[in-house]
């Protein structure tokens, strides 16, 4: 230092000022600002990641469930595409193709037993769609079993496995197959194995056990024949589903099971198709003397009629609405559970409300947000009082007072719900007194749980602590001179109280009710075990969407939009309080 | 207690006391006399009984025989309620006895404004008092549902409220046997285990973690500050509906639902707000100066931490540890979807005790637990106390 001080006085005119090592101070200074910077968060940074991992993650997650919607296009991915073409407003039901597609969709999506969890998430959105998809998946057999039987009567190697998979097999068909690996893992819904998640198998196979191999690597022990895929495509498609399902969900060896009904459905279909006979003709490779005996007998094979097969198995597959909602229902993103949350619906002509005897969410809503601001209210009036006498007391007796208010506080919370519980039923202990006094006949008993007013009573209890505690905090610090000032200049006590003590006591009020209303507009427990149907909240339903109706995506949604609520109360909270003010005991 | 008269005390007209003491008498009677079948004949009673007493005690016996008047209301109230009620109405006549006796004499001789200023009227004074028992009323509101819970744990029988026997203190009427059902039923067992087992390794986790955090939030530079502080106390705000939601699909997608480490990652995520707001709390009193000083003394940096820092910033680690303990033991939404069957709770096991098969063993149980809460608070008390008077600040 004083050599830089030196050095500028000397040369008489202003230099960088220099540390003692020389290098200038504002470099210094701004290094070590850095190196303090990154101290910091270098102690930050493990707690960081943990809670973006445990937590903030899984929140994510949520508000990605509330709008993904890849089973239809997982499901079914050839019928989603087909359908793309069609005007679902004509009135008229689908081409053949669609149904084509949907057969061999839906074949391998029944095999995996897949299809009843599509039919139970369309059914969200329209009634008796679960049936539909449960009792077609039980006959989709039947088709393929006809074919199978004409061509086993034409030559018996038809109903061999082994024969198939001689006729299948070659090289250069890679491209199918593993088109259709890919298929079937985004069915039984996986992905591909990411880097990371690569690299967490590493870490979970060095200190708990090592994963399973993934499915894109395991080997198939077969390679469709790019001769074979270009003569007869279908049957190139409809057996490379079979081939990957039979190794990869059975466990099985291609060569030694006999195919699928779907295959030889498709082969039907090829060999209808124009210009198959003649490639038939000029084809040279196993099991040609096979394949020209079936082209003799063509006219025993007609073409399947996939519409009609659908039709004869259950008629809805031509009501129009059912192919409405699947392809509405069709893209990977969708706002329809959104939509469900606020009582509307998506329809072919655009948004549109929902029956009127399914609109529950909007008055669940309703009936959150009033129950919440019913008990902020009466945390109000309860804790203004005690808030009061606990600031005003001298400070030994307003200890003692204090440890009433802690000590519900620090009770589990479980405890004070089950003690309302027993307190409230009609044998309980609040009747019980009544009945005893006289007040109330023993054959009327009020009936105070499992409707709304317990959930009120309990709920202002379990939140009446975080009302108090913000309040008596601001109150402490108002002096009790002004109100007396306020007494000598002649106001009357309710002139002073309201005039003067009142306005300084808002930014405690304000804390406190935010506080109490984010945490009531949540509550699951206690409107659980004593609310009954009356008396329950937006979470409950939150938590029976998870749990029993298991329609995840409408739970996300819900949660999403409650999650929005809070935030914006927090933020609210975070302008009027600050979130460093937050204080516990 | 201070016993500064402000207002002086001196006998009130005999209209005044007997007429206030008479309504007392009535409101008192319209229960008595309800419990017993006729709620007019016991307000005409009371009136009549008090209206008397008061005269009795201020205008013939006089403030000399104070001590002796009241021994004798409580001994008369003591008997007619036990010739009436039995040994519950003993209790009740002590009780109202000596509640009236008392009365009498602080209506009488203008007691009621001693402690007052002299120059307030008298609505303000019956406002005064008026405002203290609405305030002793929220009161009891506040603590009554943990005092019903404890002496029903010792039910003898399955009900849920008290039995005749209970009210005639009948030793027949009470019993250990919902504390002997939770000390002996597996359910109950394996539920304790698992709480025990979770709890300290998520509050280890929460500690550990947070602790550093907070010391790096501390610091006088720290970019994104705001960001990251929000970020870490989100798990406080977000409802619990939410984060149990968020958990279970996103465990069930990297198989972490329905395991110990899934139940205890959650739990310790739940913890860390708790943790960061105390620490930092006792980190702003924190003088810089002190760690300057051990490294000008030529203590490393880990030194200064255990031998300095540490030990000051201790009582509000600790403290953040106990709610991050509480948070875990008392937790229920999040461990009934992260967790399964296995990983059933104390408080789990409360829930669908509570839900479904209702026995009173929970009583038991809440009053096991309101007993521990009462050993936290008056740690988390004295810990307070202590991180004040280490940071030089006065005792609240």
């Amino acid at each position: 230092m004083t050599d830089a001080t030196h050095d500028t006085t000397a040369r008489g005119k202003p230099g960088p000022m220099l540390a003692a090592d020389g290098t200038p101070l504002k470099r210094s200074l701004a290094r070590a600002l850095r190196m303090q910077k990154i101290r910091a968060l270098l102690l930050i940074a493990p707690l960081l990641l943990f809670v973006l991992v445990t937590f903030i993650a899984p929140i994510a997650d949520m508000l990605f469930r509330s709008v993904e919607n890849d089973i239809v296009a997982n499901t079914l991915p050839d019928t989603v595409e087909e359908l793309a073409s069609w005007d679902g407003a004509s009135g008229e039901t689908p081409s053949e193709a669609v149904y084509q597609a949907l057969y061999f969709d839906l074949f391998i999506a029944a095999e995996a037993k897949e299809h009843t969890k599509l039919g139970t998430r369309l059914n969200y959105e329209q009634t008796g769609i679960s049936s539909l998809f449960r009792s077609t998946g039980r006959n989709l057999d039947d088709l393929g079993k006809d074919y199978q039987k004409t061509l086993k009567k034409i030559d018996k190697s038809w109903d061999d496995g082994a024969f198939w998979y001689a006729l299948m097999s070659g090289e250069g068909g890679e491209e199918v197959l593993e088109s259709h690996r890919l298929q079937y893992m985004q069915l039984i819904g996986q992905s591909p194995r990411s880097i990371i998640s690569r690299f967490w198998c590493v870490i979970r196979g060095i200190f708990y056990k090592a994963c399973p191999t993934a499915l894109e690597d395991i080997d198939l022990n077969f390679t469709p024949s790019a001769e074979a895929a270009q003569m007869l495509p279908a049957t190139v498609a409809a057996y490379s589903d079979f081939a990957v399902f039979t190794v990869l969900a059975d466990g099985d060896v291609v060569a030694e099971e006999d195919p699928w009904e779907a295959v030889y459905a498709a082969f039907a279909q090829d060999l209808n198709a124009p210009g198959t006979v003649e490639k038939i003709q000029s084809y040279s490779g196993p099991g040609q003397a096979e394949l020209l005996a079936v082209t003799e007998n063509l006219a025993d094979l007609p073409a399947p009629d996939f519409k009609t097969t659908f039709l004869d198995i259950d008629k809805d597959w031509g009501k129009i609405e059912n192919w409405q909602t699947i392809k509405i229902y069709s893209p990977k993103y969708t706002s329809g559970y959104f939509l469900n949350s606020v009582d509307l619906m998506k329809t072919p002509e655009g948004i549109d409300a929902r029956p009127e005897n399914q609109r529950i969410y909007l008055k669940l809503f309703k009936r959150t947000l009033f129950m919440s601001l019913v008990i902020t209210g009466s945390c109000i009036l309860l804790g203004y009082p005690v808030a009061w006498i606990l600031a005003n007391l001298p400070a030994r007796k307003a200890n003692l007072l204090m440890i009433l208010v802690l000590l519900p506080f620090w009770t589990s919370l479980l405890v004070r719900t089950s003690a309302w519980k027993i307190m409230l039923q009609q044998q309980g202990v609040i009747n019980d007194t009544l009945v005893w006094l006289g007040l109330v006949a023993d054959g009327n008993r009020l009936v105070m749980i499992n409707n709304q007013f317990g959930t009120i009573v309990a709920m202002t209890h379990i939140l009446l602590p975080f009302m108090i505690l913000p309040m008596y905090s601001v109150m402490q610090t108002i002096p009790p001179t002004y109100l007396r000032a306020a007494k000598s200049l002649g106001a009357t006590n309710w002139t002073a109280f309201w005039r003067v003590y009142f306005p300084q006591t808002v930014p405690g009020i304000g804390a406190g009710s935010i506080l109490v209303f984010i945490l009531s507009i949540g509550y699951y427990i206690t409107p659980e075990i004593v609310g009954g149907t009356t008396g329950t909240f937006i979470s409950n339903r939150i938590a029976y969407h998870i749990s029993s109706s298991l329609n995840w995506g409408l739970a996300a949604a819900l949660g999403t939009i409650l999650l929005g609520v809070v935030l914006l109360l927090y933020w609210a909270y975070d302008r009027i309080v600050g979130i460093d003010n937050v204080k516990l005991g | 207690m201070s016993d500064i008269v402000l207002t002086d005390t001196f006998k009130k007209p005999l209209g005044f006391h007997v007429a206030v003491a008479a309504a007392a008498g009535a409101f008192a009677g319209i229960f008595v006399g309800a419990a017993q079948g006729s709620s007019l004949l016991g307000i005409v009673v009371g009136a009549l009984l008090l209206g008397a007493l008061s005269f009795l005690a201020i205008e013939v016996l006089g403030r000399s025989a104070e001590k002796a008047v009241r021994w004798g209301i409580l001994a008369l109230f003591a008997l007619g309620g036990f010739l009436f009620g039995g040994l519950p109405g003993l209790v009740m006549g002590l009780l109202f006895g000596w509640f009236f006796g008392w009365f009498i004499y602080w209506i009488g001789f203008n007691r009621y404004r001693a402690k007052l200023v002299p120059y307030l009227t008298s609505g303000q004074v019956l406002w005064y008092y008026a405002f203290r028992v609405i305030c002793g009323a929220i009161f009891v509101f506040l603590i009554t549902p943990i005092l019903v819970v404890m002496p029903l744990s010792f039910n003898a029988q399955d009900f849920f409220t008290f039995t005749p026997e209970m009210l005639r203190f009948d030793p027949a009427g009470y019993s250990l046997k919902h504390y002997r059902d939770f000390f002996t039923n597996s359910d109950w067992q394996q539920a304790l285990k698992n709480s025990v087992l979770i709890a300290p390794v998520a509050t280890l986790l929460s500690v550990g973690f947070g602790t550093l955090a907070a010391i790096g939030l501390s610091q006088p530079h720290v970019p994104f500050r705001r960001a990251i502080m929000a970020i870490l106390i989100s798990p406080m705000i977000v409802p619990l509906i939410i984060s149990a939601a968020g958990m279970y699909f996103f465990y069930s997608r990297i198989g972490l639902q329905g395991t110990y480490i899934g139940v205890v990652l959650a739990h310790a995520a739940l913890g860390i707000p708790f943790v960061i707001i105390t620490v930092t709390a006792t980190l702003v009193g924190f003088d810089n100066s002190l760690t300057r000083a051990a490294a000008n003394m030529g203590a490393d940096p880990v030194t200064t931490f255990f031998r300095v820092q540490m030990p000051l910033i201790l009582p509000g680690v600790i403290s953040g540890a106990l709610f991050a303990f509480i948070t875990s033991f008392d937790e229920v939404v999040v461990v009934l979807f992260v967790g399964s069957a296995g990983q059933k709770t104390l408080p789990w096991q409360m829930f669908i005790g509570l839900r479904e098969q209702i026995s009173p063993t929970i009583l038991a149980v809440a009053t096991i637990l309101v007993v521990i809460s009462i050993g936290l608070l008056t740690v988390v008390e004295m810990l307070r106390r202590r991180s004040e008077r280490l940071r030089g600040m006065s005792p609240g």
